[in-house]
């Protein structure tokens, strides 16, 4: 692991674009049942080709039942000093319900060891912004003004373990075995052409959405100039954090049911909408011409996590399907798994623990979106056609 | 002699008597009445020849040549051959001089300081012969967001709410600028909206009407209504794709349109609806827009008079003050707007205002772009971007720094045969283009010039879909505004700032 660069990039890297390839897994329990975090590191670890040691991180949801009712910050400290600096503004703005360190293995002999902290929090009920809304602009103003500090995540029932280093040794330092959630998410990182630190490695969070991301999008520049004429701001130079934004601004703020974003992002081809029926052809066309912006463009494939209206897992690639992704589904139809490479199902059969059997192993189409959702099931397989299976109507128009 | 004819020419005809078979049709074609034949042979009048070549083209024996005057004035590096021709016209004929086409001052070009990416090893780029890639767009006003509404009870019951905004598709991003019957001649005209209706672009109709021969191609047309309303008329508002407020052009911001009454024959007067041979000069300013409330009242009327069907946008120059102008006209109700930088094209304009008003249209773009996105207005409207974009690699340019859609005039003119001589306000145009004179437009067949453009603007298209797939990109929407994908590597710092793009080096 890397000792050093924990909240910010160092000096001579800032402002520049992070390019990196990458491993990526994740699964949900449909029943809510929670397993530790041991699955999905085997699930990782495993695709070991994908990374050189830059970079992994795991986001667990449901970790914290007993304070669901609260957003959980994981905080990244370079020292005493800009911990406390947070913590006395968390107060002014909000109430502190509880504030701990988050624990980790012991390494010794660290001379400057990053302080991982956890706050549960509420903030003060406001009139005219909902809760929401201060919990995005606390994060957003403490990444971008406060110097030593970096909040991992921010959504309830739910926390980011990340970190500069291999991804068994991440788990290992965050004890990733000790938390039990019915939805993980991991990424291992091949950084290209930074020495990667921790605040930058995936999961990338804000409020109940973590992203995973393997890819370089080639949109980034209109991706990022679209966002911000909507108030974010893409401080951390990464692909990733605009494909975070855009999930936030599309389905929270924007309120687009998944299916439909999904389209946003990846849009069926011109030609392939012409030869649609009539609804669907006039839906589509408003998606693109209304979120031509918000399209993902170059090569990608995302999971992605959402803890609210109802917890649910995506999955993503670019419409030419220039990354991987394969899902699986288990012997029982409860756990909907997604990775980079089938490697990591293989990986939980072969483990005397697991003994996972699959009931069947699938490759999603390109540009498809997965669905599954908590309590519901496989809502899409990445399989259908652009809004097969939806009841679509149009009103007025 | 007198003074005026000592005015030293630009050019000099050279026929090669050996191969002249005084077969006089350069005498016939040369619209400006430098060549005669003096039954001897065939003489030239220098000081009238403007090099368009016309004579040269036609030869059958290949005979003539068109070559720099070759005698030398004193030299002066500040009081240049070109202000000293100004000068010496200006004392001739005591007025102010007219000119065509745009800016030809030797200003810095900023696209071509401009440099584009291209993808290796860490994302794959796209090869558009094997791979779909997409440069259709929707053209006029776009909601915000859509407002789907899921049912409470089955979530995979959807139904979409949002009122749809008059839009349309065009299958390239790119439209020919507003050039007015008037200002170019019935065939030429008829040839780009051939052209353009051909390939689902997009032509301005320019402020001059429509002919009654040219409504069949109104879906492909923009029609324009400017501060003299020429042609107007509710069919001319409701035959048309979309509606611009001319209000300003980049040749000439701050003016009006100049069509002398020599070019007003019965098909002119038809069009315009003004008398035959009468001066079709359009006022300065739209004489009901003083301000931008008034501009807000025009296009809800014409919102009001196409019954909410068709995108209306507004026209400017590229100012120094475009940006705030552009988000006034957003918030006024333009469904577009173009803009028209300072070396955009013209039929005719006063000299000194084409040579040395406006701004660069990269600069332009960059601002308008970025001021309409901290306005959070810039992704509602379609932002038209014209004035010297000349070839594919300067569309590709203007789409990345924020443009929706490129406008060109001079690259169709030049398609069409121009020999860009800049004589357009003459009337005299040998090539039929910038003419009225029926025996000069009959020069240019519509079925071959229709053809050359069709030509034109599909390889443009091609070229534009070889370099997204460079880039990795597969549809001309995320190359807008993509401006991580370029890099500066002109002289001066400062422009690379204004257009928020990286010098070339930086990562």
């Amino acid at each position: 692991m890397n000792w050093e660069n924990y909240t910010s990039l160092p000096e001579i890297f800032q402002n520049q674009r992070i390019f990196d390839g990458c491993g990526i897994s994740g699964f949900l329990n449909i029943d809510g049942k929670r397993e530790s975090g041991k699955k999905v590191r085997d699930m990782l670890c495993i695709l070991h080709d994908r990374e050189n040691g830059l970079g992994a991180g795991y986001a667990g949801y449901g970790i914290y039942p007993d304070y669901k009712d609260y957003y959980a910050f994981h905080f990244l400290f370079d020292d005493e000093k800009s911990k406390e600096n947070v913590l006395s503004h968390l107060e002014k703005m909000g109430y502190i319900i509880l504030s701990e360190a988050i624990p980790t293995k012991i390494v010794p002999n660290l001379d400057n060891p990053p302080i991982i902290w956890r706050v549960f929090y509420e903030p003060k009920k406001l009139k005219n912004t909902s809760d929401d809304e201060q919990i995005i602009s606390l994060v957003m103003n403490i990444n971008a003004n406060f110097d030593g500090a970096f909040v991992m995540s921010s959504g309830k029932n739910m926390g980011v373990f990340k970190g500069n280093g291999w991804s068994h040794e991440i788990a290992d330092y965050y004890k990733i075995e000790d938390y039990k959630a019915y939805m993980w998410l991991a990424h291992s990182r091949f950084p290209t052409n930074t020495p990667g630190w921790w605040g930058g490695a995936h999961p990338f969070n804000l409020l109940g959405t973590s992203v995973v991301h393997n890819g370089e999008i080639t949109s980034y520049g209109t991706n990022k100039r679209y966002l911000e004429s909507f108030g974010y701001k893409c401080t951390l130079f990464t692909d990733t954090e605009v494909i975070a934004y855009l999930f936030d601004l599309l389905v929270r703020r924007h309120k687009l049911p998944i299916s439909i974003a999904s389209l946003a992002l990846a849009p069926p081809l011109f030609n392939d909408i012409e030869r649609m029926s009539s609804d669907f052809k006039i839906t589509l066309k408003n998606i693109r011409a209304t979120y031509r912006s918000a399209m993902l463009n170059g090569p990608f494939s995302i999971v992605v996590g959402q803890n609210s209206p109802k917890p649910t897992m995506i999955g993503l690639s670019d419409r030419k399907k220039l990354r991987p992704l394969v899902a699986a589904i288990s012997n029982d139809e409860n756990c909907i798994y997604l990775s980079s490479e089938e490697a990591s199902f293989q990986r939980l059969m072969l483990n005397e623990e697991f003994k996972n059997e699959f009931k069947e192993i699938w490759h999603p189409k390109s540009g498809t979106a997965i669905i599954a959702r908590l309590g519901d099931g496989l809502i899409r397989k990445g399989l259908e056609k652009p809004l097969e299976k939806i009841k679509l109507s149009i009103v007025g128009g | 002699m007198s003074l005026e004819h000592n005015i030293p020419s630009y050019f000099r005809v050279k026929i090669d008597t050996k191969y002249c078979k005084k077969c006089k049709r350069c005498v016939s074609h040369c619209s400006y009445g430098a060549l005669s034949f003096n039954n001897e042979k065939i003489v030239s009048d220098d000081s009238k020849c403007v090099a368009c070549n016309r004579c040269a083209a036609m030869c059958p024996g290949k005979a003539i040549r068109i070559v720099k005057d070759e005698s030398c004035l004193p030299p002066h590096g500040n009081y240049t051959r070109r202000i000293r021709n100004i000068i010496w016209a200006q004392s001739g004929s005591g007025g102010v001089l007219l000119s065509a086409t745009g800016n030809d001052r030797p200003i810095r070009n900023i696209f071509d300081d401009l440099l584009l990416d291209a993808c290796q090893v860490t994302n794959p780029s796209i090869d558009p012969l094997r791979e779909s890639i997409e440069t259709k767009i929707f053209f006029g006003r776009k909601p915000q967001r859509l407002d789907f509404e899921t049912d409470s009870l089955d979530p995979e019951k959807i139904s979409l709410k949002t009122e749809f905004l008059p839009n349309f598709e065009i299958d390239m991003p790119l439209m020919v600028g507003h050039m007015s019957l008037g200002s170019i001649s019935y065939n030429a005209c008829m040839a780009i909206y051939q052209a353009v209706n051909e390939l689902n672009i997009l032509a301005g109709s320019g402020e001059g009407g429509l002919h009654p021969d040219f409504y069949e191609y109104g879906k492909n047309i923009i029609t324009e209504v400017a501060s003299g309303r020429f042609g107007v008329d509710i069919k001319y508002l409701q035959n048309t794709a979309g509606l611009e407020i001319k209000i300003g052009q980049g040749a000439k911001p701050g003016h009006g349109g100049h069509l002398p009454g020599e070019k007003v024959n019965s098909l002119i007067s038809q069009t315009r609806m003004i008398p035959k041979g009468s001066d079709a000069l359009s006022p300065y300013p739209h004489h009901d827009i003083y301000s931008i409330e008034d501009l807000a009242q025009l296009i809800a009327a014409l919102k009001e008079a196409t019954r909410y069907k068709v995108p209306i946008g507004v026209k400017i120059a590229a100012v120094h003050n475009s940006a705030p102008i552009a988000v006034g006209i957003v918030r006024g109700g333009a469904d577009f707007i173009s803009i028209d930088g300072f070396r955009g094209g013209t039929g005719a304009a006063p000299r000194i205002i084409r040579d040395h008003a406006g701004i660069p249209i990269e600069l332009a773009i960059a601002s308008v772009d970025q001021r309409l996105r901290q306005e959070g207005l810039r992704d509602q409207v379609t932002i038209v971007a014209g004035g010297s974009i000349r070839y594919s690699a300067d569309l590709i340019k203007a789409i990345a720094l924020g443009a929706d859609v490129g406008m060109v005039g001079m690259p169709v003119l030049i398609a069409l045969g121009c020999r860009v001589c800049q004589q357009c306000f003459r009337g005299l145009c040998s090539w039929g283009i910038a003419t009225q004179k029926p025996y000069l437009v009959k020069r240019l067949d519509i079925d071959v010039a229709r053809n050359r453009l069709i030509n034109l603007f599909h390889s443009w298209n091609e070229e534009l879909k070889e370099i997204l797939g460079a880039m990795g990109i597969d549809s001309v929407e995320s190359l807008r505004s993509n401006r991580d994908r370029l890099r500066y590597i002109g002289p001066n710092p400062k422009i690379a700032d204004i257009l928020n793009v990286k010098h070339a080096g930086e990562i």
